[in-house]
């Protein structure tokens, strides 16, 4: 099947769907891939670089969308009167699109999708559940965008991030605030960390806690029981005295960091305001915010979406296409989680796709399958957090079996078997067996005292030179070659030769090991 | 040669053998070791010979040259990766020598004592043989099993303890059969023409069937208690011969080597978390009675690029080999991997488990060959609290020591073994040829976690794929 790539619309969306790398990996599967030309420029793709691993680079959109079966965008599709494009007109009959489109807030859209007998495949409707991790692009813009916060942050502080003392004078480290430690707050944690700032985060799950700690930073605690789990990774609403409580907190914070990310979604619903402008004015003058939420509202209620702003004194960045900033790196990130989709939907690798809706992920990035409306898939059978019915299941205490002997005698019953055995073999032993006796037993205890200092790494060396002794044996053979019957001196002569073998190769062995340690 | 210096010659010989164990202790003194060993044979043999009479020198020389040609080629001849299948042949021979020994000892009429002593000795030349016997056909097996001429997995034959009790109670019943007819001189045969001969031949055989039966029970993964349990054999062997022979200096000296196998096993047995008689009777796992979890989840794949740069990114990197590593031959490529990161200023170690390989201490002595420096070399218990620090495990062929379920399910059949908790550490690179368990047959819950990547393709050529990206 042929995939196509056009150019994205959107004012200011530098990111295109695949890159040469994701292409050549994508054409391994049996597809061959067209691209319109210069879609790759805004992430620093050139034509001649989807040419050199034998993508079509053709002239206009209008060619990509009709003689594609696939097409994958980053954006969903949308009118553009300036350039006079409307991707709506353009898509064919029966073929399969691929790219972001959230379905909740684009219901005009979805309706106009479905009447073009289509399958579509939302990259934002991807389940978030362990196996299709490598297909969530949602991690990976939200990673991108986490970084690039603290790099827009950095730039509109006017202040070192890490603390130093110079002869100059001691520079304090920046202070900052993370807000919701999800995959965009914890990169964002990451890179603040890495440039030398003191991070402190914020989230209302417990359990990403450890991860926070995990990346160095401090974990705000609320003196307040209520879990904020809710299904598929996500934080779900929380209570009135819970946000009171939590709103003081950052109100006390917010006196006090230079730096505050604020990272809040629940989905489908607007952004929770957080910061308010009191809070704000708190702020120390030249203190930067940067609302990753901007699109959903903003988490800051002075937030102006894709603006810098400056409220009394503080930078308040609302930029909505921070992956996009980062076009290079973004477009790899998307183009490879598109790859590894259509890996899962081309299992046979011959190039034709199978919308299979027995697969959970498949099912639930499907929204619309051959112009009916698919969405919202059923609920998840798996939850990121463990559901709590499985903590409710009983350990099993097994009883210690009551034991016959009591457990003071216990450690030195071994002992005293073992004199009694020695001297019940004392009562009947002639005097001979027992000089032979006690060298033995005496041997037997330094073996044990010396073998225990023996390190492990030399234990195959140990072996190999027991192995020679033993091969002392021989001595048995010696004194028995002189013996006048010739089928005992055969005997002695055959067990002298395995010996020697013994002898000459187990101390030949362990020497040449020996010579191979070295430090 | 007087009496007394033969036995002053033995006392030598016998401190010199403690010198050379004790040399082992640590690795400055362990080539000393070796030598004092050497020193401590060649006194022995040599005032032993003087009492040998002149007409048998010819036989003597004859079976030393041989004998002593033999061995030196296989020693210097065989590869590292082999060691285990030497040890095992070798222990086999030791066997076979106290099997031949004790029947020339019985076969012997100069011999002269009586009474008591009489049948004390009797009775030391059957356990002589049986132990001897024992030790050679469970050693040809286990040589067998670790060459692969036969398959590593256990052989279970029904009722198989009810078969080891019989064949007990059998040798037992022969044993004082035995006694009486070297009495009254029945049962002889007519090479043997000895009272007792019969009994005594039977239950070589019946030692030789058990020591097959006891060694094909016991599976791969048990191969290094297997190993170490043959080495005390023969050691005991050798000083059974002893007590037959009335002669201190072989006592002695089996006596050591003997303890030192059981020592050995004791720490392989600790190292796996299991009871020895359930290792000796064979069957791994099948004494577990409730389901271990399965393990479910995808594994995260990556390519050789990739897994040179995370080593590129990683400061602190351990190194954990399995018998993966030997089989594949990558200790060579690992060191050159080693060395290079070395040089660009990282920190490398490798961290050994106690029964990574196929016999205790394989793994230093693989590393070793490839000239890998001891001092990096660091065992489970030195390590395992630093796994935190590091930032990528490399697992090279190594499967059960590095088992997450071991410490945290109580159901799987490796439950309490010590691990290396590798996972502890940043990232873990598995290289593994396929999705198979490991010996155990136990899921691994590692190859799924969140920070392990998994590394496909045969050790050596993955690993020289890496060690292409890395010089790239």
């Amino acid at each position: 099947m042929k995939i196509g790539i056009p150019k994205e619309i959107y004012a200011g969306e530098k990111r295109v769907a695949t890159t040469p790398e994701t292409a050549a990996h994508i054409m391994k599967l049996g597809f061959s891939v067209a691209i319109e030309s210069g879609a790759g420029l805004g992430a620093n793709i050139s034509d001649e670089a989807y040419q050199a691993v034998g993508v079509d680079v053709l002239a206009d959109a209008q060619s990509v969308w009709q003689h594609s079966d696939i097409v994958m965008k980053v954006r969903a599709p949308q009118r553009n009167p300036e350039q006079g494009l409307d991707e709506l007109a353009l898509i064919a009959e029966g073929s399969t699109l691929i790219s972001f489109i959230w379905p909740a807030q684009q219901e005009a859209l979805m309706q106009e999708l479905a009447t073009k007998n289509i399958t579509v495949l939302a990259m934002d409707s991807v389940p978030r559940m362990s196996r299709a991790q490598k297909m969530d692009a949602l991690s990976s813009m939200a990673n991108i965008a986490g970084y690039r916060a603290i790099v827009e942050a950095a730039q509109h502080f006017g202040r070192f991030f890490t603390g130093q003392i110079t002869a100059a004078g001691k520079i304090p480290p920046a202070k900052v605030l993370v807000i919701g430690a999800g995959v965009a707050g914890l990169a964002a944690i990451g890179a603040a960390k890495s440039m030398g700032a003191i991070v402190r985060s914020f989230d209302t799950r417990p359990e990403v806690k450890e991860q926070i700690e995990s990346m160095d930073a401090e974990f705000l605690m609320l003196d307040f029981k209520e879990e904020g789990s809710g299904t598929g990774g996500y934080a779900k609403t929380m209570s009135p005295e819970f946000i009171a409580a939590e709103m003081a907190l950052f109100a006390e914070q917010a006196k006090e960091v230079d730096i505050i990310v604020t990272t809040a979604l629940i989905p489908g619903k607007p952004a929770p305001k957080l910061i308010t402008a009191d809070m704000v004015a708190s702020m120390k003058d030249g203190s930067v915010i940067v609302d990753l939420a901007a699109e959903q509202g903003g988490n800051c209620e002075l937030t102006e979406a894709g603006q810098v702003v400056v409220r009394e004194g503080v930078t308040i960045i609302g930029y909505t296409d921070l992956p996009s900033r980062l076009a290079n790196q973004s477009s790899q990130l998307y183009g490879t989680n598109l790859r590894h989709l259509l890996t899962d939907l081309c299992p046979e690798k011959n190039g034709i796709i199978h919308v299979n809706m027995d697969d959970e992920v498949i099912r639930g990035a499907t929204v619309i399958k051959e112009g009916k409306i698919t969405w919202p898939p059923p609920p998840p059978k798996l939850s990121a957090a463990p559901a709590a019915s499985s903590a409710a299941t009983t350990p099993v205490i097994t009883a210690p079996k009551p034991s016959i002997i009591p457990e003071a005698i216990k450690p030195f019953l071994p002992l005293f078997l073992g004199v009694i055995t020695l001297l019940g073999l004392g009562a009947v032993a002639p005097e001979s067996f027992m000089a032979h006796f006690t060298v033995f037993v005496l041997a037997c205890f330094v073996g044990y005292q010396v073998i225990w200092n023996v390190t492990p790494a030399l234990h195959t060396p140990l072996m190999s030179v027991t192995n020679a002794i033993s091969g002392i044996i021989v001595i048995g053979a010696l004194v028995q070659l002189s013996a006048p019957d010739n089928l005992v001196v055969i005997l002695a002569g055959l067990a002298t030769l395995m010996a020697s073998i013994n002898i000459a190769g187990g101390f030949l062995v362990t020497r040449r090991m020996l010579e191979m340690f070295r430090k | 040669m007087s009496h007394s210096l033969v036995t002053m010659s033995y006392i030598v010989a016998a401190i010199l053998f403690i010198l050379s164990l004790s040399g082992l202790s640590n690795q400055e003194s362990s080539r000393k070791g070796n030598y004092y060993g050497m020193l401590g044979m060649a006194i022995a043999i040599i005032a032993t010979t003087f009492n040998v009479s002149s007409s048998a020198f010819a036989i003597l020389l004859a079976a030393i040259a041989i004998g002593g040609s033999i061995g030196a080629r296989a020693a210097l001849k065989v590869a590292m990766t082999q060691m285990p299948e030497l040890v095992a042949i070798m222990h086999s021979l030791v066997g076979m020598a106290a099997v031949l020994v004790g029947f020339a000892n019985f076969m012997d009429s100069s011999i002269n004592v009586s009474g008591v002593e009489k049948t004390i000795h009797e009775l030391e030349i059957y356990i002589g043989i049986l132990i001897g016997a024992i030790t050679f056909s469970g050693s040809v097996i286990a040589f067998g099993k670790l060459s692969e001429k036969i398959s590593g997995k256990p052989m279970l034959l029904p009722a198989r303890h009810w078969l080891n009790l019989g064949l007990l109670i059998a040798v037992i019943v022969l044993g004082g059969l035995f006694l009486q007819q070297t009495e009254s001189g029945a049962g002889s045969l007519p090479l043997l023409d000895h009272g007792g001969a019969l009994p005594l031949l039977l239950m070589t055989l019946l030692a030789l069937a058990f020591g097959v039966h006891m060694v094909m029970a016991i599976g791969g993964a048990d191969m290094p208690v297997v190993v170490s349990m043959l080495n005390s054999y023969s050691g005991w062997a050798a000083a059974a011969t002893g007590f037959m022979l009335s002669n201190d200096l072989l006592i002695v000296t089996g006596a050591l080597v003997g303890s030192s196998g059981a020592i050995l096993s004791y720490i392989m047995c600790h190292a796996m978390n299991r009871n020895f008689i359930s290792v000796i009777a064979g069957g791994f796992g099948t004494a577990s009675g409730a389901d271990a979890a399965v393990v479910e989840g995808e594994v995260q794949p990556i390519n050789a690029d990739e897994a040179a740069s995370l080593l590129m990114e990683a400061k602190n990197i351990m190194i954990i080999p399995g018998y993966g590593m030997a089989v594949a031959q990558a200790q060579h490529t690992v060191y050159e991997i080693t060395k290079l990161l070395r040089e660009k200023g990282k920190k490398v170690g490798f961290g050994i488990h106690p029964v990574a390989g196929r016999m205790p201490g394989h793994m230093n002595v693989l590393l070793a060959e490839a000239k890998v420096p001891y001092d990096i070399v660091y065992e489970m218990d030195e390590i395992n609290d630093d796994f935190p620090h590091v930032d990528v495990s490399i697992v090279i062929g190594a499967n059960d020591i590095v088992n997450p379920s071991a410490l945290d399910d109580p159901n799987s059949p490796i439950a309490g073994m010590p691990v290396l908790e590798c996972w502890k550490g940043e990232t873990t690179i598995v290289l593994k040829r396929s999705m198979a368990s490991g010996y155990a047959g136990v899921g691994n819950p590692l190859f799924v976690l969140e920070n392990t990547r998994m590394l496909f393709g045969d050790a050596n050529t993955t690993m020289q794929a890496v060690l292409k990206a890395l010089q790239a």
